[in-house]
């Protein structure tokens, strides 16, 4: 449902200020959003002065600088810290982003550091992805075939039909496209949004798979897919560049054309 | 969907198999509004400041009194779609969902009978 504010144990407090070390040259300061599940409490806002000469280029690089030397209670994944698993999916300074992609001298001001937009917090800044997870496993996200395999080598691709799944298979489901759809917002148990959509037509779109209709009729709801109306923030943030809101007006062009 | 595939409910009651007509009827709508809007609009300017008798005299030309219609039977289709869209958006509890949607849909069936009367009333002459 819209909901235009936030409940009232979900407003944000003015948390603690963390000053930088005496003799620091170059601070720059981190508003970081901070929820502790096991306390009662209204999540806050801690703000961390850092000393930029100290630490290196990316926003994840000072979330660990904080974790190690500040505050071990600061609470986020990450893994890869090269913009391959999608684990440090946040909002920095109002865009969805990887924290360990996202330059720190790109951004001016203060770094503002949220959790994902409109999903349950976990704690601090991680989100609860299951709901998001179950809706990938719902579209069923593997090679189907009726035809048995060919004898002795494994289901050819031309060039051109591999070529199709470029834009695609780059996905790392981080979801920062997902929680920037305002239809995800207000419909997100329903409305699977652009990351799922985006997988669901990577199925579709593979010459190997035998199951395109099946799966076209699934997605024909107006709920699961037509609660998109080309907003585009989708393809605005995502991190990789990927276009969803493309892949999403081509399930509904091939659905049209094959009634 | 495979029935009892472990999804946590995200699959719901299955997919309703429906939204594509939808989808088309709103872009059909909107493309033939083009034309029709390019009618009206100079037709309108033409018409300001001239007499009631003037007015009447057009819209009962059997041309205009045919596009006038489907310019309204149209512009109500659409926004007929089109409220109906946005309160898929926005309004979710089960009871006011669709108490919502019958109130909308009766008020613009209202709204479009009545427009389409007035247009009848003047072509036939009433
Ligand atoms: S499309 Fe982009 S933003 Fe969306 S999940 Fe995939 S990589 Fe992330
Ligand atoms: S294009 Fe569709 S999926 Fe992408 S942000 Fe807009 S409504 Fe959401
Ligand atoms: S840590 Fe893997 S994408 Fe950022």
């Amino acid at each position: 449902m819209v909901e235009f504010t936030l409940p009232k144990n979900s407003r944000v407090v003015k948390g603690k200020h963390f000053a930088a070390p005496e003799g620091a040259g170059n601070v720059k300061t981190f508003k970081v959003y901070r929820w502790d599940p096991d306390k009662g409490d209204n999540p806050r806002l801690d703000s961390f002065d850092l000393d930029l000469d100290d630490c290196g280029a990316m926003v994840l690089d000072a979330l660990i600088k904080v974790k190690d030397e500040t505050d071990p209670t600061l609470t986020f994944r990450r893994s890869c810290r090269e913009g391959v698993c999608g684990s440090c999916a946040m909002n920095i300074d109002g865009i969805n982003t990887l924290a360990c992609i996202q330059r720190i001298d790109e951004i001016k001001g203060e770094v503002k550091v949220y959790p994902l937009p409109h999903m349950e917090v976990v704690k601090d800044l991680v989100p609860d992805l299951n709901g998001a997870y179950a809706q990938y496993a719902s579209i069923e996200p593997w090679l189907q075939t009726e035809t048995s395999a060919p004898d002795g080598h494994e289901r050819l691709q031309s060039p051109e039909e591999r070529e199709r799944l470029d834009g695609m298979w780059e996905c790392i489901l981080c979801f920062c496209c997902s929680t920037a759809c305002p239809s995800y917002w207000w419909n997100g148990d329903r409305f699977l949004g652009p990351a799922i959509l985006l997988q669901a037509y990577r199925w579709i779109a593979d010459s190997r798979d035998e199951s395109t209709n099946k799966r076209l009729a699934a997605l024909e709801d107006p709920f699961r897919l037509y609660r998109c109306h080309t907003i585009l923030n989708c393809t605005n943030t995502c991190p990789k560049g990927l276009n969803p809101a493309k892949a999403i007006a081509e399930i509904k062009k091939l659905i049209s054309t094959r009634r | 969907m495979s029935p009892g595939a472990p999804t946590g409910g995200a699959g719901g009651s299955g997919s309703a198999k429906e939204g594509a007509g939808h989808w088309w009827a709103q872009r059909l709508t909107a493309i033939a509004l083009v034309p029709l809007t390019i009618w009206f609009v100079p037709s309108m300017a033409m018409l300001a400041g001239k007499s009631h008798g003037a007015v009447v005299a057009w819209l009962g030309a059997p041309l205009n009194a045919i596009l006038m219609a489907l310019l309204l039977a149209v512009t109500f289709y659409h926004v007929w779609l089109g409220l109906e869209s946005i309160i898929e958006d926005y309004v979710h509890t089960e009871r006011r969902h669709v108490a919502t949607l019958i109130a909308m849909k009766i008020a613009v069936a209202v709204l479009a009978l009545a427009a389409l009367f007035a247009v009848a009333r003047i072509a036939f002459g009433g």
